[in-house]
């Protein structure tokens, strides 16, 4: 029955995920509305048959920069999984490869100060030097994957060059980056692909924050975040405003999160049975 | 035990001067003279000079550092380019709000996590069980900000029970306070709240499967005896970590639900001071962030080396 649960997470998992997913590659073509184009004699309305979830204060369609608005999390959070799994993964397997080093104690400690600060500090900082922008919303979220993606590679490969099979390149005269190349990569990328999934979601939450509090894209780019911000004082008088878009992020979230909860449970069939 | 303590010490020193290296150096590239900013574009080039001087800005790189840091240690964080007035006095200020909500947050998440979490592990595959799990599959999902609105939708907009943001100060009285810091703490309490309960679930779910929880239910104990006398305990380390751990989250999320409540907080002085270009409240208010997070990580080290003898060998 359990491992019933397991495959229902991944389904409703997995088709959560996808329907924003498409709806973020289908507004690159198609929107039901322009999202730049201010239409002030409709603005503020009701969700109804012409606009399937209302208008905002600038008669723009909600629908339509939902839609443009996922592209826009869903860049983000890629491209900083993309950042923290290419600096994070490499830096984890070297540390693995040269263990008790003193390069492998120069990684570790830099992943502790990154540690130190939470990615809206990161955030902060860039934005404090640079100025706001989707770009520095990347690089703050990035910045913060690395020593997630690190830590984790390195853990897992060091119980891999415990193994015998390990021994056996070793004895055969193989050098430790064609080891780490060869046989620890493949190895952990299950577990790698879980944990893109679990920092995927929380990269969406973080654009999500970040934008709100205007570090993040920048107008006329909606972005679901500042949609919600941008309707707080207008709660009052038109909740429809604030709720579409935080239900976008919480489904989006929500199915990534039960996709990777699914993925980690076919990769690893023994955790079934534990039941997390 | 000592020993452990010191090297942790060391550690937690180390990684701050490198965390204050990095915040000078990332904040000194910023391109424009905050004292040309402070005095607008017409002032005359001997009272920008002047400026300088008295902000210290003339001074070498390596010797506004050493001013800076030596002048946080004693309690001095400079003078704000925008308003003339202490940082440490905004800094102290805002703190009696951002502090506060940080621990009433906590305390509130400790207090839904722990029994819902004890709940789910004892009653494993009950209705209980997988209505918990599921409400923390949504407590994880949400967005705090956005709960925060819909809170206010409906306990301010609606029923009218609370006030939908500001601060009356705390000489209004502590039960004007508190109730000014409800909304927002329970905003910032209930993701992690989510976190913390499927961490104690699962902790607690090993924990009863050990050996040594059969031998006491072997010797007479009952179900509610094993688990308070045995098992709780050895289930809260990990539960403790995580609660450390998430000190970071709190602290960056408080940043953000202070904007939702217009509270008067770090965070809304950080986001003023970044639109301000007043880099010095930046800077300092980023470094004593940066600070506690680490002085947490610290503690909690420290508390598991008490708690666990075997972690003090490492």
């Amino acid at each position: 029955m359990e491992s019933g649960i397991f495959r229902r997470n991944l389904v409703i998992g997995s088709v959560l995920a996808l329907v924003f997913l498409i709806a973020a590659i289908v507004s690159f073509f198609w929107t039901p509305y322009d999202v730049t184009q201010l239409d002030i004699a409709n603005k503020l309305k009701k969700p109804n048959a012409e606009y399937w979830f209302g208008t905002d204060h600038f008669g723009r369609d909600i629908f339509s920069m939902i839609m443009v608005g996922a592209r826009t999390s869903i860049a983000v959070a890629i491209v900083a999984v993309g950042i923290g799994l290419l600096i994070g993964v490499p830096l984890g397997l070297t540390a693995a490869a040269w263990r008790h080093s003193l390069l492998d104690e120069l990684i570790m400690r830099s992943n502790d100060l990154v540690f130190a600060f939470p990615a809206l500090l990161i955030a902060i900082m860039i934005t404090a030097v640079f100025g706001p922008g989707a770009v520095n919303a990347i690089i703050a979220i990035g910045i913060f994957n690395i020593p997630v993606f690190a830590r984790l590679t390195r853990g897992a490969a060091l119980s891999l060059w415990t193994r015998d099979y390990i021994l056996a390149a070793r004895t055969a005269g193989k050098k430790s980056f064609r080891i780490s190349l060869e046989h620890i990569l493949p190895n952990i990328l299950n577990l790698l692909i879980v944990q893109g999934t679990i920092q995927f979601s929380l990269g969406i939450l973080a654009e999500a924050g970040l934008s709100y509090v205007g570090l993040g894209a920048q107008p006329p780019v909606p972005s679901w975040g500042r949609m919600l911000a941008e309707s707080q004082t207008m709660i009052s008088f038109a909740p429809h405003l604030a709720l579409f878009p935080g239900f976008a992020i919480l489904l989006t979230v929500l199915g990534l999160n039960l996709f990777g909860d699914g993925l980690r449970d076919l990769f690893d069939p023994r955790l079934r049975r534990e039941s997390r | 035990m000592i020993r452990y303590v010191l090297k942790r010490l060391l550690s937690l020193i180390a990684t701050l001067v490198v965390a204050s290296v990095v915040i000078f150096v990332a904040i000194e590239v910023v391109p424009g003279d905050p004292a040309s900013y402070m005095l607008g574009l017409n002032a005359a080039p001997d009272t920008v000079q002047a400026l300088r001087d008295e902000l210290g800005l003339n001074a070498s790189k390596v010797t506004r550092y050493v001013n800076w840091v030596s002048g946080m240690l004693s309690g001095d964080f400079g003078t704000s380019y925008t308003y003339r007035t202490p940082v440490s006095e905004m800094i102290t200020e805002r703190i009696g709000i951002s502090g506060p909500l940080a621990i009433y947050a906590l305390l509130l998440s400790t207090l839904i996590a722990f029994p819902a979490g004890i709940i789910a592990a004892t009653r494993r595959g009950s209705v209980a069980d997988v209505s918990i799990m599921g409400a923390t599959q949504l407590g994880v999902a949400i967005p705090n900000f956005w709960f925060a609105m819909l809170l206010v939708l409906f306990f301010s907009i609606q029923l009218r029970w609370f006030s939908a943001g500001g601060f009356p100060g705390w000489d209004q009285g502590l039960l004007a306070g508190l109730k000014a810091l409800t909304l927002p703490a329970v905003a910032l309490a209930l993701p992690q709240a989510s976190i913390l309960a499927r961490v104690m679930r699962s902790s607690l779910l090993d924990t009863l499967g050990e050996d040594f929880i059969r031998t006491a239910r072997a010797k007479g104990l009952t179900t509610r005896q094993t688990l308070w006398r045995h098992a709780l305990r050895n289930a809260l380390i990990p539960v403790l970590t995580i609660i450390g751990l998430q000190f970071s989250f709190l602290l960056a999320g408080a940043i953000i639900i202070e904007n939702v409540f217009f509270l008067p907080g770090l965070g809304r002085l950080i986001f003023q001071a970044i639109s301000q270009r007043d880099l010095i409240v930046v800077e300092s208010v980023v470094m004593l962030l940066v600070f506690a997070v680490v002085l947490v990580t610290f503690l909690v080290d420290v508390a598991y080396a008490v708690v666990d003898p075997r972690l003090r060998a490492r």
